[in-house]
């Protein structure tokens, strides 16, 4: 039996038949093709699949599709403006926050969270924010290194008065 | 990964939602936040015939502080008891508590109400709920925290009855809650947490058996004018702990006394 | 010649602005037309006989296309996985391994029936209604037990669990021991770790019935090995397979050996007729994927009074699992590199495979080497300990100081300079003063412990004659080719694949600095076996630089030497007068005359070829090193014992790891901090646990396997120093692995050193507060 669900992806509505078991991060990737979102586990401890719902980040594999109905989603791929990427994807590229990836969505979208609440944050409260998330690959040193860049980048254009995506100039290539 | 299929409703109130599990029958289940619910689907450990969806009746997400106690709606969020003003001037304990349950993601959607009811013994909530006496109101009436924990995920609550709200005595005073646990995401291995409450001490332990624990007799030396280190010597009195992959039966003892005095210790000071 | 600045410039990686957008091309983003949905019945028993089995309402269920078992894939699949030499070439019995069981079911996971449907919902609903008649039997768990002349067999019917017993000896080590003035022994546990990459493994298969091609999409540290493996058992050509591994989620060692479902997933798609997409579950991979580690080892050290080393013997005794991976033996290697960074009289080492009812292990970071670091670090603490001696002092008594130096079993370090890490880390941390503050706080009941680790690595696989007898044909060597375009841009190559370690960004800069072009002009490729040269070896054991690179370095020489040939012909000029530089060849002494290396390449599409030389600008070229390459580095980690409850926390780690020449100083560090994670992880926290009476799997999620968060690891301190390899041109040696093989040994050392006044000489891992604390409530009691 199909439920009607309505969703709000990355400023775009949309509206379609899920199963009710279908999880957020299935229908997601599967009906929606939004495949940035990843899975990593099933016990809802890595954080790979966390997506902002109406502006909380959430672990999408822990909510059904039925229960986000109505609801705003922003995924990873509803971060950049074009080619501006979001002060937080530029972060994480300039500080080798990254290596194989497949983590990096879902620490990116905890991480707007936790700016967004809290824009100056200390070491400990970036740690305590990110401890949903799992990497395996960078020992979190650069990625600790990049939220704090892009918190940093962000209120210096917030102090400016700025839109706080005009920091994130993209780079040449390379 | 994939649940088994299941039949869903959306409740609109909370009459509704105990007249939608008796007509769906005892393999139904309550859907709050689903923090407990839905990875034991996914793993289909659990397999409900039903979910019936609370998670938008209006009126179950106040946190209130009427006379000498604290209102907390099943709905309220750990996130929400975290970040409560009301919660940190009357039971600061629990939103220190609330602070330390899961992660920001799971903070962001798990209830107290669904973490009560689930009690389970390594959950945080049901050791505060039971060292203050709170009062657990449901669908169906009134419930002391005192026999409402009866075994590990057992509970008095009928197969249609819908928590609703937990009532808390109001305890500005000193408190602690230390968490022991490897990493600082997991369910504790052993948690003691103190809390001063008019002039006495009420001390509790989690994930120290099949339910959490009340330390009576180190409340008792406490209260006989004995000293913390005294009576955090009798924290393991009557316990059963598990011994598990986390840790033996042996160190959940000891170290229910020594969370315990250090409890009481960074209470105090 | 010079190099330019390219190589050793911290340059931004170009995999990631697809990574962080959320546009990587991970296996399960895509799926072609009409693919169906794989699930896999696993037999939750360790150890049973597989009795009748019922497939009949799986089939009927809704949606289900076929339900598969052995019977039917002995129709598309033959032989038995594959099993290298590795470093035991003489085993005694390797069990026949095909991807599903039929009769008896040997390790809790094993795959023995698949349903194939047009959804995963579906899939997943109709696995659960295949009925498997098991007959549960006794489980190999534990090893002494599994050596035991008696008792269960993890084959029924097997004579006895050995895989192999071999000893290898190095030196006089009988000499040693009679020389010895002290003797120190020690048993140390090396626990089953689970790799734990982020991204499962997932498997897509697509049969194209009217050109007979199968494409297999999966993720993969080394897709050419699993074409050959694969097209070999499905009975068709290497040229009819395709593999292709995209962007791939971590790796670790755990994506490079062949899986039952890389075969199942393609059998299936032929025989249902459509493409099949498998997709791990994090539960699955607990059970199935293989672990690494999973050792004993049995140590004993000669040594005179004065410090110096004499001998070593150990045994290793390997927990194997169920079969044999098709690389596990390759972690015996652990015996070779047992010797350390230091000189010894002889070393002798008896490597044991064990049978069990558990999972293969196979290769995981480090795979041996963080063994037998371990092993040998531990060792040279405790002879410190035994003798009152500084455990730093210990270790400058008895480096190789001359290079190449040959160890005990005749392998010959490279270059290394270990007393200039060693002090350089101490001196990080203040050494002396670090140890005063370590006496200050014991006399107020606090515990610090600082711990030691030089290591010395053994990396780059390898010089073609010891790999290929090691693979049981195929040398581990690598080949790439380079393709200039007539506008000079250039396409490259190679056998390598990445899972994080930023290849598409170094293996450019190499080229880019090699050709003068700019890094925007070059095009990384790897992973597609339709691509490229013949053969690629793959990316593990730290070999992608030193092997591959060299290769892309080589190829991209060949090109500019053939550009220098006909820019010398359209200049007029001698070859030899011509010289290159920033992109543009020009006749020494006459600046002027010059040709841009974009000029050059269009010429080798003209009409102006000199005669004898062939059109087009594009060279393959295979590097076979001269030897292994050997990392070397000091670790110092600072931890503080809570001795009440045991929780140790590390306030400092201190790591100066020397790689050789650096192409990207960004991206090492990277490799070293995810390393030293790793390791950590190890020592504190991970640990794969079967039940010890039934065998069962306790550790089957996330939830209970503990990966360290942000809020466990340390920030480590990390420098270098560089001691180029004599063994390539560009001086390069390896960096996946070296935090890994220091950081285990670092923090155990240290927080023996923090429990000395407890009489603790040794502590196993995972260092759990449970286990220090029982270990210290011990030591109270003698």
């Amino acid at each position: 039996m199909g439920e009607r669900v309505r969703l709000t992806i990355n400023g775009v509505v949309r509206e379609d038949e899920v199963e009710p078991r279908a999880l957020l991060v299935h229908h997601l990737r599967e009906t929606v093709g939004l495949t940035g979102t990843h899975v990593g586990c099933d016990t809802s401890q890595c954080g790979a699949c966390t997506v902002l719902l109406d502006g909380e980040a959430v672990k999408s594999c822990t909510v059904l599709a039925v229960q986000a109905d109505g609801a705003a989603i922003t995924t990873i791929e509803g971060l950049a403006q074009g080619d501006q990427l979001h002060p937080l994807q530029q972060a994480f590229w300039d500080e080798h926050g990254l290596q194989c990836g497949y983590c990096t969505p879902g620490f990116i979208m905890t991480a707007t969270k936790l700016l967004a609440d809290n824009p100056d944050p200390s070491d400990d409260e970036i740690r305590i924010g990110l401890e949903g998330n799992l990497c395996r690959c960078t020992g979190y040193v650069n990625i600790l290194k990049a939220v704090r860049t892009a918190s940093r980048r962000m209120r210096d254009v917030s102090v400016a008065g700025a839109p706080a995506r005009d920091t994130a100039a993209l780079p040449a290539q390379g | 990964m994939i649940p088994a299929p299941f039949e869903y409703r959306r409740a609109t109130d909370l009459d509704q939602a105990t007249l939608l599990l008796r007509e769906l029958g005892p393999e139904a289940k309550v859907l709050a936040g689903g923090h407990s619910l839905i990875p034991l689907m996914r793993l289909r450990l659990a397999q409900p015939s039903a979910l019936v969806d609370i998670g938008r009746i209006p009126g179950l997400t106040s946190i209130t502080v009427q006379g000498d106690r604290l209102h907390i709606g099943a709905l309220v969020r750990h996130c929400d008891l975290a970040g409560s003003q009301v919660v940190r001037r009357a039971l600061p304990l629990l939103a220190e508590m609330a602070l330390e349950v899961g992660d920001l993601q799971v903070r962001a959607r798990g209830t107290i109400g669904g973490a009560i009811a689930h009690a389970d013994s390594a959950g945080d909530y049901p050791t505060l709920a039971l060292m203050l006496d709170a009062e657990i109101l449901t669908t169906h009436g009134s419930h002391p925290a005192r026999g409402f924990f009866q075994h590990l995920f057992t509970t008095p609550l009928q197969p249609d009855e819908v928590v609703r709200e937990l009532v808390f005595p109001v305890a500005p005073g000193p408190h602690r809650y230390i968490k022991f646990r490897r990493r600082r995401c997991d369910w504790a291995i052993v948690g003691a947490a103190a809390q001063r409450l008019g002039d006495s001490w009420r001390l509790g332990l989690t994930n120290v058996g099949p339910t959490p624990m009340r330390a009576a007799r180190s409340e008792a030396v406490l209260a006989a004018g004995g000293t913390v280190t005294e009576a955090a010597l009798e924290a393991a009195d009557g316990l059963t702990p598990p011994t598990d992959i986390r840790a033996s039966a042996d160190y959940r003892r000891h170290l229910a006394r020594v969370l315990t005095r250090r409890a009481l210790e960074q209470a105090a000071a | 010649m010079a190099l330019s600045q390219l190589i050793g410039a911290r340059i931004q990686r170009r995999e990631d602005p697809r990574l962080v957008t959320g546009h990587g091309r991970f296996t399960d983003d895509r799926a072609p037309r009409g693919c169906c949905a794989l699930e896999v019945v696993r037999s939750p028993h360790p150890h049973a006989a597989v009795g009748a089995i019922d497939i009949a309402r799986a089939a009927a269920a809704p949606g289900v296309l076929r339900v598969l078992t052995a019977a039917d894939f002995h129709e598309v699949l033959q032989g038995s996985m594959p099993v290298t030499p590795s470093f035991v070439a003489d085993k005694r019995q390797v069990p026949p391994r095909f991807p599903i069981a039929s009769e008896e079911a040997v390790y809790q996971g094993e795959p023995v029936a698949v349903v194939v449907a047009r959804s995963p919902a579906a899939a997943a609903d109709a696995a659960q209604l295949v009925e498997v008649d098991y007959r549960p039997l006794a489980a190999v768990v534990d090893l002494t037990a599994a050596l035991a002349p008696a008792g269960p067999r993890a084959h029924q019917g097997a004579p006895d669990n050995v895989c192999w017993d071999v000893t290898y000896v190095g030196g006089d080590v009988d000499r040693a021991f009679a020389e010895a003035e002290v003797v120190v022994r020690e048993r140390i546990l090396q626990q089953r770790l689970a790799p734990t990459a982020m991204e499962g493994r997932v498997v897509v298969a697509d049969h194209d019935r009217y050109d007979n091609r199968m494409t297999i999409w999966l993720g993969s540290q080394n897709p050419h090995f699993i074409r050959l493996f694969v097209s070999q058992a499905l009975g068709m050509a290497e040229t009819q397979v395709r593999v292709v591994s995209q962007d791939v989620g971590g790796g670790f060692g755990s994506k490079i050996s062949p899986y039952p479902e890389d075969y199942l997933v393609p059998a299936a798609a032929l025989l249902v007729g459509q493409p099949v997409k498998w997709v791990e579950t994090r539960t699955e991979a607990m059970a199935g994927t293989s672990h690494g580690r999973g050792q004993v080892f049995d140590v004993e050290v000669a040594a005179r009074r004065d410090g110096t080393l004499l001998g070593m013997r150990l045994v290793q005794t390997l927990d194997v699992g169920a079969y044999c991976g098709t690389f596990g033996a390759f972690q015996a290697v652990a015996v070779y590199v047992a010797p350390g960074p230091y000189r010894w009289g002889g070393v002798e080492g008896r490597t044991v495979g064990v049978l069990t009812n558990k999972v293969p292990t196979d290769p995981y970071r480090g795979a041996g080497r963080p063994e037998a670091t371990h092993l040998v670090e531990r060792a040279v603490d405790l002879v410190a300990r035994e003798l009152t001696m500084d455990p730093a002092e210990l270790r400058r008594r008895n480096f190789a100081t001359t290079f190449p130096f040959t160890n005990p079993f005749g392998f010959v370090y490279d270059s290394g300079d270990y007393p200039g890490t060693l002090d350089r880390a101490l001196a990080a941390v203040d050494y002396p003063g670090l140890r005063r503050r370590q006496a200050e706080l014991r006399t107020q009941g606090r515990y610090l412990g600082i711990g030691l680790s030089t290591y010395v690595e053994i990396c780059g696989f390898g010089p073609s004659v010891p790999t290929a007898a090691a693979t049981g044909g195929i040398a581990l060597v690598e080949g790439a080719q380079v393709r200039v375009f007539p506008t000079g841009s250039v396409a490259v190559y190679v056998g390598t694949h990445a899972q994080g370690q930023g290849h598409d960004t170094t293996f450019a800069q190499i080229v880019a600095d090699t050709l003068g072009v700019p890094l925007d002009q070059v095009e990384l490729h790897h992973g597609d076996t339709d691509e490229g040269t013949g053969f690629g070896y793959g990316t593990y054991g730290s070999r992608s630089l030193s092997v591959g690179g060299m290769a892309v370095r080589g190829a991209s020489v060949a090109v500019r030497e053939k550009a220098r040939r006909l820019a010398a012909h359209l200049l007029e000029a001698a070859e030899a007068d011509v010289e290159f530089a920033d992109g543009r060849f020009a006749v020494r002494g006459s600046p002027a005359s010059q040709r841009t290396f974009q000029e050059v390449a269009l010429a080798a599409y003209g009409a102006s070829l000199p005669a004898g030389m062939e059109h087009g600008l594009e060279a393959v070229h295979y590097f076979d090193p001269r030897n292994f390459v050997w990392p070397f580095g000091a670790h110092v980690c600072v931890v503080e014992v809570d001795v009440e409850t045991g929780q140790v926390t590390i306030p400092r780690y201190v790591a100066v790891d020397d790689c050789g020449t650096v192409i990207n100083p960004m991206i090492v560090e990277g490799q070293i901090h995810g390393g030293i994670a790793q390791g950590i992880g190890q020592a504190l926290f991970e640990e794969v646990v079967y039940d010890p009476g039934s065998g069962q799997l306790l550790t089957a999620s996330l939830l209970d396997y503990l990966v360290p968060t942000i809020n466990e690891l340390p920030v480590p301190e990390c420098s270098r120093t560089v001691t180029p390899s004599p063994s390539n041109e560009l001086g390069v040696k390896g960096v996946g692995e070296a935090g890994t093989i220091a950081a285990s040994a670092a923090v155990i050392n240290a927080i023996c050193d923090a429990l000395q006044p407890f009489g603790i000489r040794h502590v196993d891992m995972p260092a759990s507060p449970d286990r220090l604390w029982t270990q210290i409530e011990e030591a109270r009691r003698r």
